[in-house]
Formats: C-alpha cells, sequence, structure tokens
C-alpha cells in the first residue's frame, strides 16, 4: 500500500502542481519549501488524500512540515488509515 | 533614538521636502527609482556594501553588492533596450523571487519602461487579463513559468519579447522567446539612464476591485520620495540594519519595500526565496541577524500556530524592530509577539493605490493592540459618514476610512480607466475602501471592507472574477463566491455553486473546481470551501444576493430581505 501509495501522490502533485519543464519531482523533493506547492494549494492536495483514502486529516495536522514531501505526506496518511482501522 | 523620534513633534512641522533633501532632489530636476537604489549609493562611496543577500529554497547563496546592483541592472537595461525596447513600455516580471526579479525591476526603470511585476503563481487567465489590459511589450520570466505565457501568447499581439533568465541553452526557444544570463553578460559599466522625471510612470501593480476585472494601478517615479521617508519613519529603517522583507515584488509591499525603498536608502536587506516554514523563517533571521523586519498578519498567525517552543531553539536577538502590513493585525498577534520577540510588530496601513504606508503605529508611539494606528505625517486622514461624504463631528462611529490626496506616492490613475479611478473620491477625499472608527487618542479601528471584496493573507480576491472563472468550468450553471472568516489567513474565499443538469454534486466534482481555479486564476483565488446549493438567493430583478450568503457565514444579522425573490 505505502509504495502504492507513494506513486499515486507522485503523480498526483505532478499532474496538477508542475509546469511542463519543471525537473521531475522525487519522494524527497521539498514540496512547501521549495515553493512547488504553497499554502492555499495545500488546501486541494489534503482534499485530495482525504477523498482517495477516505480519511478526514485534522487541520492542525496538516502543517507545511507534514506535507513538505511524498514521503511525509504518506506517512501522515499512513496514520490516518490506520486509525480508521 | 528612533528615525521618527516624536510622531507630534514630526506632524507639526512636516514637509516632504524633508525626503527630498536627503535624497538630493529638487523639484524639476530628473529623478529615476533604479539611479537612486543604486548609482546614488555607489556615488555616496557605498559601492562594496552588500545591499542583498539572497538564497533560495535549494541552499543556494548569492550576495551583492551596490555596485553589483548597479553593474546588474545597466546590464539589464542594455539588454531590453537592445531589444528595442523603450521608454513607456509595460515589461512584465513574471518571476519567483529570484535575484533577476529585483535586478530586472530595476533595469526596466533606468530605460524608463514601466515594470509590471506580476504574482508567479497567476494561473493563464489571471495572466492574459494583466497583461492584455496593459499591453505589455515584453515579459521576463523562468523557463518553468513560460509555458502559462505561451499558452496565451497568440492572444498577446502586443508582446514582442519573452525573456527567460534560466533557459538552459539546449531546450529550443519558441516564438518571441529570448534567452538572457545575467551571469554570462558582460557587465555595462556606463549606462546612459533614461531621464525620467517626477510624473514619469514607473510601475504597473493590478489590484482586483468588487466588480470587473483587476485594475492596473500606475505610479511614478516620485513615489520614491514616500516610499524612501515611510521605509525611514514607520518601519525606522537604519543604514546599518539588516533588513528583511518577506513580501513578493508581485504585490506592492515587495517593491515599495522590497526593493524602492530598501535599497534608496542603502541597507543591506536579505530575501528568502523558500515556501513557507517557521523553521526556515527564525534559522534565516538566526543566520543573517536581521534587525529589521516586515511581514504579514497570515504569516504572524503561522508562526503563532507552529508555537512558541520552536522560537526557543534560535537566537533572535538581532531583532530590532517589527512591522506587519496587508490585512489587519489582531490583537492577540501584537501580545505574542511582544512575549516571544520582546517587542510587538507594528501594524501599518496602505493599499496598492497608495504607494507607501499612509496609517500605522510608529516608533515612540503608544502601540494599542489592533489598532491600525495614526495618519503617517503629512497625511491628512479622516472617517467619513457614508450617507453625508463629510468627516464625522465626533469620534467613535464608524465609517469610511479617506485621506487627502496629496502625497508624492498616491496612484495617478487607473491603466486605461480614468473612469474606475474618478469614482475613489467623495467630496473631494480619496476612498479607500475600508471602514474604520477613530478613538478620541486618534487612533484608527479597522471594522472591514466598504464592498465584496476578499482579503485572503493580506492579498484582495474580487468575488466577480472567481465567478466569471467559475462559470467557464462546464459544470457550473450560477455561483457566488464570497469571504468566509479563517484563523490564521483572516479570510478565505468560499463559492456557492449551482450545478447544471447531468452533473451531481460530490467530493470529485468539489476536488475538481477547485483545481480548476487555482490553475486558471491563483491559489489564492481558489475557493477553500464549495457548498453546491440548488439555487443562489437573488432578488426580484435577478441579482445575487451576496450578502445573505456573507452573513451566513459570518454570523452576522441577514438583514432586509424584502426584496429576496421567493421560491
Amino acid at each position: 500500500m505505502s509504495d502504492e501509495l507513494k506513486d499515486i501522490v507522485l503523480n498526483y502533485v505532478t499532474k496538477e502542481y508542475l509546469e511542463d519543464d519543471s525537473e521531475p519531482l522525487t519522494y524527497d523533493t521539498p514540496l512547501i519549501s521549495g515553493g512547488i506547492v504553497d499554502s492555499f494549494s495545500m488546501v486541494s492536495l489534503k482534499r485530495f488524500l482525504e477523498n482517495k483514502c477516505a480519511i478526514s486529516i485534522p487541520d492542525d495536522e496538516a502543517t507545511p512540515e507534514a506535507f513538505d514531501s511524498v514521503h511525509k505526506i504518506v506517512s501522515l496518511v499512513q496514520r490516518f488509515v490506520a486509525k480508521k482501522g | 533614538m528612533s528615525n521618527i523620534g516624536s510622531y507630534d513633534e514630526r506632524v507639526k512641522n512636516f514637509s516632504w521636502t524633508i525626503a527630498e533633501k536627503e535624497l538630493g532632489y529638487k523639484p524639476g530636476d530628473v529623478i529615476n527609482i533604479g539611479w537612486y537604489c543604486t548609482d546614488r549609493i555607489c556615488e555616496q562611496g557605498k559601492g562594496s556594501k552588500v545591499a542583498l543577500h539572497w538564497e533560495g529554497f535549494t541552499g543556494a547563496e548569492k550576495t551583492y553588492t551596490y555596485n553589483d546592483i548597479r553593474l546588474a541592472s545597466n546590464t539589464i537595461g542594455a539588454f531590453l533596450r537592445g531589444l528595442g525596447l523603450k521608454d513607456g513600455e509595460r515589461v512584465c516580471l513574471f518571476m519567483d523571487k529570484i535575484p533577476e526579479l529585483y535586478l530586472g525591476f530595476l533595469g526596466i526603470l533606468k530605460i524608463g519602461a514601466i515594470a509590471q511585476p506580476l504574482f508567479s503563481a497567476f494561473g493563464d487567465e489571471s495572466l492574459f487579463v494583466r497583461l492584455s489590459n496593459a499591453e505589455a511589450s515584453a515579459v521576463i520570466t523562468q523557463k518553468k513559468h513560460a509555458p502559462k505565457v505561451r499558452k496565451i501568447l497568440e492572444k498577446l499581439p502586443h508582446i514582442r519579447h519573452i525573456i527567460i533568465v534560466d533557459h538552459d541553452g539546449v531546450a529550443p526557444l519558441k516564438d518571441r522567446e529570448v534567452a538572457f544570463s545575467l551571469e554570462r553578460s558582460a557587465p555595462v559599466e556606463h549606462f546612459d539612464i533614461h531621464p525620467t522625471k517626477a510624473e514619469s510612470a514607473s510601475v504597473l501593480h493590478y489590484t482586483s476591485g468588487t466588480t470587473g476585472m483587476p485594475k492596473g494601478v500606475q505610479h511614478v517615479h516620485y513615489s520614491l520620495i514616500s516610499q524612501y521617508l515611510t521605509a525611514k519613519w514607520a518601519l525606522d529603517i537604519r543604514e546599518d540594519d539588516i533588513y528583511w522583507c518577506t513580501a513578493d515584488p508581485g504585490w506592492v509591499t515587495g517593491t515599495s519595500y522590497g526593493i524602492i525603498a530598501p535599497f534608496a536608502i542603502g541597507v543591506t536587506q536579505c530575501v528568502l526565496d523558500a515556501g513557507f516554514s517557521a523553521e526556515a523563517w527564525y534559522k534565516w533571521i538566526e543566520k543573517r541577524r536581521v534587525t529589521m523586519w516586515y511581514s504579514a498578519p497570515t504569516a504572524i498567525r503561522s508562526l503563532m500556530k507552529a508555537g512558541d517552543e520552536i522560537v526557543k531553539k534560535y537566537d533572535l536577538f538581532s531583532l530590532r524592530h517589527l512591522a506587519s502590513v496587508g490585512e489587519p493585525l489582531n490583537s492577540e498577534a501584537v501580545v505574542w509577539s511582544q512575549k516571544v520577540f520582546g517587542m510587538p510588530f507594528y501594524d501599518t496601513y496602505w493599499q496598492t493605490e497608495t504607494g507607501s504606508i499612509v496609517i500605522g503605529n510608529y516608533p515612540g508611539m503608544e502601540v494599542r493592540p489592533g489598532s491600525m494606528g495614526k495618519p503617517f505625517p503629512g497625511i491628512t486622514g479622516t472617517v467619513l459618514d457614508p450617507v453625508k461624504s463629510e468627516p464625522y463631528a465626533t469620534h467613535g462611529k464608524i465609517g469610511l476610512v479617506a485621506l487627502k490626496f496629496d502625497w508624492p506616492s498616491r496612484m495617478r490613475t487607473y491603466w486605461n480607466n480614468e473612469e474606475a479611478f474618478q469614482k475613489k473620491f467623495r467630496n473631494g477625499w480619496y476612498i479607500t475602501g475600508d471602514r474604520s472608527k477613530i478613538d478620541k487618542d486618534g487612533y484608527f479601528w479597522f471594522a472591514g471592507r466598504d464592498d465584496d471584496i476578499i482579503n485572503t493573507a493580506g492579498h484582495l480576491v474580487s468575488p466577480f472574477e472567481v465567478e466569471s472563472a467559475l462559470l467557464e468550468h462546464p459544470a457550473v450553471a450560477e455561483s457566488a463566491v464570497v469571504s468566509k472568516p479563517d484563523p490564521i489567513n483572516l479570510e478565505v474565499v468560499k463559492a456557492f455553486v449551482a450545478l447544471k443538469p447531468g452533473f451531481i454534486a460530490g467530493k470529485d466534482l468539489d476536488l475538481e473546481i477547485m483545481n480548476f481555479i487555482r490553475k486558471k486564476l491563483s491559489p489564492l483565488a481558489m475557493p477553500q470551501e464549495i457548498e453546491f446549493v440548488p439555487s443562489l438567493p437573488k432578488t426580484r430583478s435577478g441579482k445575487i444576493m451576496r450578502r445573505i450568503l456573507h452573513a451566513k457565514e459570518w454570523g452576522e444579522e441577514i438583514g432586509d430581505t424584502s426584496t429576496l425573490e421567493n421560491d
């Protein structure tokens, strides 16, 4: 699940937030601190994750630090998927 | 002792000639902002002083002295002139906060052209509206943003050149594109700076209004007089400061106080081109020993949310003075900064149209948490009775914030829209569009906008622009856009959407529409919440009653519904 989710998130961010000529993303590319996803766009990324994984991420957990790479996003999502049981 | 000294004494003895004399300017002289920001500082013997410390998100660092920025702006100016660009033409800057944005701004001004900075996160539609209205002749951009320009280029016949500052020399250049590398260009030592005068157009900043498309606020080179003095007195910038203005030069704060004022003063400033992170920001202040920090309430509230423990990890004792801009600074943020930094953020109030600070809290003056402060010396500010369009005779009543329109950096017009410009005045007063009251001691207290404009994270978003864009989505039949309260951003955009037959409301459509607006307009304009409704409240004449939706979001009284159409 983890590898599959990483690819899903990577592909989504690439498709939605990257311009055509940009450097390809990796699982560790800084997304927020790297200026690829700004704090406003984070809302739509959070919505995507919630829809995709049928979870709800509290606003105080959806921090720039938690969303700063594909790896970190997947760690966050997996916590809430696990809580769902 | 602060630069302003006693506010009351300054008010009594004020004249804008104070700034003119400090800058060595006399009425009728040539005045070119690019020269004042670079050459003049070098002629004072400060050419080897650091003007700019820049750091990008990968950790790349660049440092420029005043002589470096003099040469760089000359070089860019010469390149632009070589392309045939002339004084009065609009040259757009569409870049991240990279050095070429700052240096390109000065280069454009040196040839007497008009700089049109645009926020690099703008989508192609937002970009098109602004470039076509300005009839821009050229766009200076980066390869990552060039695709957005290419997408709309066919509809922009006025654009003759798209200048790509980081072209890799490998990918083929497309229609009207030309590569320029500051690093690989031979520096231009002697440059014939265009002899602009006080009323020569300098900068065009686009701002959103309630109705219609964004308007181009046109400024002139004489704006330097206000920007210079307000930076010295309101922001208390001193020559030995290390100054950090967090604003992007796509917005007026980033040009007035991120380029013009600090460089004209000759201060060392630092720029961090990275997304927001509390850790990264505090690390930056510690690393650069920032002494004067000018930021925005949304960022301050985000820092508050990150907690006090992070602050303790860093040595921030270099900080001497803090100020904020863009939206009202809530009293909690003022109290918090006093607690964690040992000093409050001093709120400043102004807008794109004013070009510089007009009301503020000043060093030495009592800061009343939550207050906008008092008019800057030389500014006559009041609150008008909305019905009579006259100043209230007594204090404490909420009305329209109004200013006597006579300071150097006031806008001169809206580009190609003199009619809209004239509508900004009532009874001889310039109306800012905000409401406020004045207390018995002369402090202004913000009381909301007088129109439907949404102020999100300090940036104005037009509901009309978002509604128009929503109608371009195939699923949307009609929409109404209002502001929704937000603890960090003050307000965010919320859209009420009625769908066309055959479309089903749901999470997937919700996300699709959000992304549609984000890419078409900007992340700021993206509705943070969409509520699907069967229909929108309208008057009998068919006008959408946004105020009813707004009142519900803000928990306010809905008011008179006698004109509401009955279902």
